[in-house]
């Protein structure tokens, strides 16, 4: 790698363009979305106006933001994540062990079968399930046959979770797949060996290796999940609302944009905590030196 | 052999694909032997003793440890502890933790454990580095934790899978004293795969030297390298000068065959009349002379080559007919080194009874 | 655990993929993965409007998505965007690209930081971002006035910049493998630094290039999140169409419509994925 004083030309050449559209179409954006968070929609003549603000008045929409109507939809919004993530991993991680130990000539295709679905736009998943669980849909339609329902599958929190599992599952493999992959088989053959059952060497051994794997995953997971609109919007009943929901209202239908601003940084601080959680996790597994 | 400790029958490994790995091999190993499978890569050995540890399974056959039938016990329930040849020295442990894992996960009560935690680091040595992590540890000091992590379990059986093959050259001779130290201190029996002649020569008791899936022979080092009964065998196991000849007839114990370009030569062997056989004879059994030389065996030919090794030269010698010839001369005076020079025509001669027929 | 179970002939501890229950959970899982796509594309050849019971095989469907103008408008519009911001994200993406892999500099933790921050922040963060971003510099009002397909600016504006860091992480990572003998090779055969780039740096990085574009296409394609919030009031993509026909219930039509789009990423991602798969006779 060269120093970018030994050719500064080049340096610039390459740098300036990429630099330049990241400060100008992201990090300014996100200024004036930082301003926005501090600030309180203007007075005129004793009326609320709809699109003049009063910039930085202060804490005045974060103040808000804790309000237990709101702080209710913050913990419902990180345990319903938290239990889709955890869902993820628990199917996940027999794919992701089962992909590693196929025969060779079958893990191209099961993974491309595990991605694939990710690439298929996230609307139409969601749509999908919608058309196989909606009162009137393909489940209950089989159910009918037998007698049974029609059951109202959707508009609940399990719709909720149902669906971000189903759409969120792929980030969970990739990585767990990739640590599984690379992890030295001998170690799991050693415990075997020493007597300890399948079941312990899961435990003891493949777990505990594989963690930075399923730290990954979890993060790759709860992330999105957290900052989810669309499958609460879509599968969600009307108080399954996560914090996205919240955020996209104050910017759509309520026009309350700096309130929105302060919920969208609230979101983004906790986005930054869960990765500085996985950061702490992988200086801590170094440690392991997997 | 009634005190077999292991005791594999007409056992058959094949994957699929048509691949025969380990094709109906028997063998006996006794109690307390320290002893060795040996071959090239690929010829089965490593899948042989995966077999015995039961991280793979037979196709057909039975693999009897301590007179029950084990082939299709998982690794875990078998009398039988394996040294790795990567280790595979649990990096998320300490060295404690890695010995003591055997014992804890099958249940020994927590002061036993530190007893016989404590007894095999001893053993090998590593008491001072008790709660180091492996990643800490030389190549040297995690196979010492395989050791003891198996060993610590008491097993019948121990089995070492190319155990110095990832260690630099003196180190690996030091841990071939080690290992023979300490397999006539425990008491238990070693069963070691090497692809090193060296290795298995210097440790074992016994050897069964394998190629393409099957027993070539099973003999003590000494036996094998004096009386290889094949070619695999022969050509294997130390340098050897293989010499094809057909038997003409037969003399009371001798036989009488012909080697194209040089002659007839009498040897002691039962050989069918008519075959087509293998002399082989070790280069240092080769002597060297300028004058015509009485010995009963004799060929007459040219120095090809002379190379130069301190203690020894090897020299080649090219007969007639194309027939080839490596003899080890020791370098017993300061001066003049072989003796001979390239270009140079000498005799060489050797003795019946340093020769052996093959057949096979 | 007494009594042990044993093992089969010729089957080891570790082989799983042999296992039945771990057959057994790979058929459910992409059983569950696929069934709802599938019967989606399935009864998007359906004859029964209410595409709940299998009347019979028709085209009608697709047909009648062709005559709908809005959703051919979207649908256009979405594949216009999706071209543009591709051919900016990967110019974008591979500048970076080269930069990272070729330069140190100071700062350059902090500068990757920030290039992975369009990655990990939570998509409706950085859609409202943008929205206030072009209401409050007054780009919303520019865009909006222009005519077609000009008034698309600020979406392009906005799927370029969530794309163009993924194609540098693709881009980057296909550089890595790259000799840098090769480059000391040609420059000292005499070639000037840009010769050096244009014929041995480029060819190299072309597979990357592909998959990076691809990659890009398909983000662009697939977005609902960011454009939701960028996009004027009367310009519609794809993916927002759908949305609003969701809403309103299912119908056989945006099935139809609804696998189009899915052929057309699938179709490019396993292109991508081809293309990715590093080359057997490149070694070193």
């Amino acid at each position: 790698m060269d120093n970018w004083k030994q050719n500064p030309r080049v340096f610039w050449t390459l740098g300036l363009p990429p630099s330049i559209w990241l400060l100008l179409f992201f990090i300014i954006p996100l200024g004036f979305l930082f301003v926005m968070s501090f600030s309180d929609k203007a007075v005129i003549d004793g009326q609320i106006s709809i699109n003049e603000y009063d910039y930085l008045t202060g804490f005045s929409n974060y103040i808000r933001a804790v309000d237990p109507l709101y702080l209710t939809i913050m913990w419902k919004s990180i345990w319903i994540s938290a239990l889709a993530t955890a869902l993820c991993l628990v199917v996940a991680y027999p794919i992701a062990f089962g992909i590693c130990f196929a025969p060779n000539r079958w893990k191209p295709l099961l993974l491309l079968l595990v991605v694939l679905p990710f690439w298929i736009n996230l609307l139409i998943r969601t749509y999908a399930l919608i058309a196989v669980f909606r009162t009137r849909g393909y489940v209950n339609e089989v159910l009918g046959l037998v007698g049974l329902g029609p059951f109202e599958m959707l508009y609940n929190d399990f719709a909720v979770i149902f669906g971000l599992v189903y759409v969120y599952m792929p980030f969970m493999v990739l990585p767990l797949y990739a640590t599984i992959e690379r992890l030295d088989k001998s170690f799991l053959e050693a415990s075997l060996d020493l007597g300890a059952s399948q079941f312990q060497t899961f435990l003891r051994v493949t777990v505990p290796l594989t963690m930075p794997g399923i730290i990954s995953g979890v993060i790759l997971v709860f992330i999105p999940c957290l900052g989810t609109f669309l499958t609460p919007e879509l599968l969600g009943g009307a108080n399954a609302i996560m914090i996205g929901n919240v955020i996209e209202r104050q910017f759509k239908a309520a026009n309350d944009w700096p309130f929105g601003a302060a919920l969208s940084f609230l979101l983004m601080y906790a986005t930054f905590g869960a990765l500085a959680l996985r950061y702490l996790f992988t200086l801590r597994s170094k440690g392991v030196g997997v | 052999m009634s005190d077999a400790i292991v005791s594999i029958r007409n056992v058959t490994k094949s994957f699929g694909g048509g691949i025969t790995a380990v094709d109906r091999v028997s063998l006996d190993i006794a109690q307390n032997e320290f002893f060795a499978l040996l071959g090239p890569s690929g010829c089965g050995k490593t899948t042989l003793l995966r077999m015995i540890s039961g991280l793979e399974t037979p196709t057909s056959g039975q693999i009897i440890i301590a007179g029950e039938d084990m082939a299709f016990t998982p690794p875990n329930k078998r009398p039988t502890n394996m040294v790795f040849q990567s280790y595979a020295v649990f990096p998320h442990m300490t060295v404690e933790q890695n010995v003591a894992y055997g014992l804890k996960v099958t249940g020994v009560p927590g002061d036993e454990i530190r007893r016989r935690v404590g007894e095999a680091l001893e053993m090998v040595k590593l008491t001072q580095l008790a709660t180091r992590k492996p990643d800490q540890m030389s190549g040297g000091q995690r196979q010492r934790v395989a050791l003891a992590r198996a060993l610590v379990k008491r097993p019948k059986v121990l089995l070492l899978d190319e155990p110095l093959s990832a260690l630099d050259a003196k180190l690996r001779d030091d841990m071939r004293l080690e290992l023979t130290r300490l397999q006539e201190t425990v008491g238990i029996t070693f069963i070691i795969v090497t692809h090193d002649q060296d290795e298995a020569l210097s440790m074992a008791s016994r050897i069964a030297v394998m190629d393409r899936g099957s027993v070539q022979q099973v003999a003590s080092p000494a036996e094998l390298y004096e009386h290889p009964r094949t070619r695999f065998v022969a050509d294997f196991i130390g340098k050897v000068n293989l010499i094809d000849a057909r038997v003409h007839r037969q003399i009371g114990r001798k036989i009488d065959c012909e080697v194209r370009g040089v002659g007839r030569m009498e040897l002691l062997s039962d050989g069918l009349v008519g075959a087509q056989v293998a002399i082989a004879v070790r280069p240092e059994k080769l002597k060297i002379a300028s004058q015509e030389p009485s010995s009963a065996i004799r060929v007459m030919g040219k120095v090809r080559h002379v190379a130069y090794f301190g203690d020894t030269s090897h020299v080649v010698i090219e007969a007639a007919d194309g027939l080839s010839l490596s003899v080890n001369v020791q370098n017993e005076s300061r001066h003049g080194g072989s003796g001979v020079e390239r270009g140079q025509p000498v005799w060489v001669h050797w003795s019946p009874e340093d020769s052996i027929v093959l057949t096979e | 655990m007494r009594s042990a179970a044993k093992l089969k002939p010729g089957q080891g501890p570790l082989d799983y993929g042999n296992r039945t229950w771990l057959k057994v959970l790979f058929v459910s899982i992409f059983f569950i993965l696929y069934a709802p796509i599938l019967t989606l594309i399935a009864f998007s050849f359906n004859t029964d409007r209410r595409g709940i019971v299998w009347r019979g095989f028709t085209f009608d469907n697709y047909v009648k998505a062709w005559n709908n103008d809005s959703l051919i408008e979207a649908l256009t519009n979405s594949l216009v965007i999706a071209f543009v911001a591709t051919i900016f994200a990967t110019i974008l993406g591979a500048l970076a690209a080269l930069l990272l892999w070729r330069f140190r500099f100071p700062m350059k933790g902090g500068y990757e930081g920030f290039m992975a921050l369009p990655i990990v922040i939570p998509e409706i963060c950085m859609g409202v971002a943008l929205l206030l971003f072009f209401v409050n510099s007054g780009m919303m009002g520019f865009f909006v006035s222009m005519p077609w397909p000009l008034n698309l600016g600020n979406i392009i504006i906005a799927h370029v910049t969530f794309c163009f860091p993924f194609v540098a992480v693709v881009v980057r990572s296909r550089l890595v493998g790259f000799n840098r003998q090769l480059e000391e090779a040609s420059r000292d055969l005499g070639a000037s630094e840009w010769q050096t780039f244009w014929s041995v740096i480029l060819p190299y990085m072309k597979p990357g290039l592909i998959a990076g574009a691809l990659l890009a296409f398909t983000l662009s394609l697939d977005d609902f999140v960011i454009t939701f919030f960028t996009s004027g009031p009367e310009t519609v993509t794809f993916p927002v169409k759908v949305y609003s026909l969701v809403r309103r219930g299912v119908s056989p039509e945006i099935n139809a419509a609804s696998t189009v789009l899915i052929v057309i990423t699938v179709v490019a991602t396993v292109l991508a994925m081809k293309l990715q798969a590093p080359p057997k006779a490149d070694k070193g």
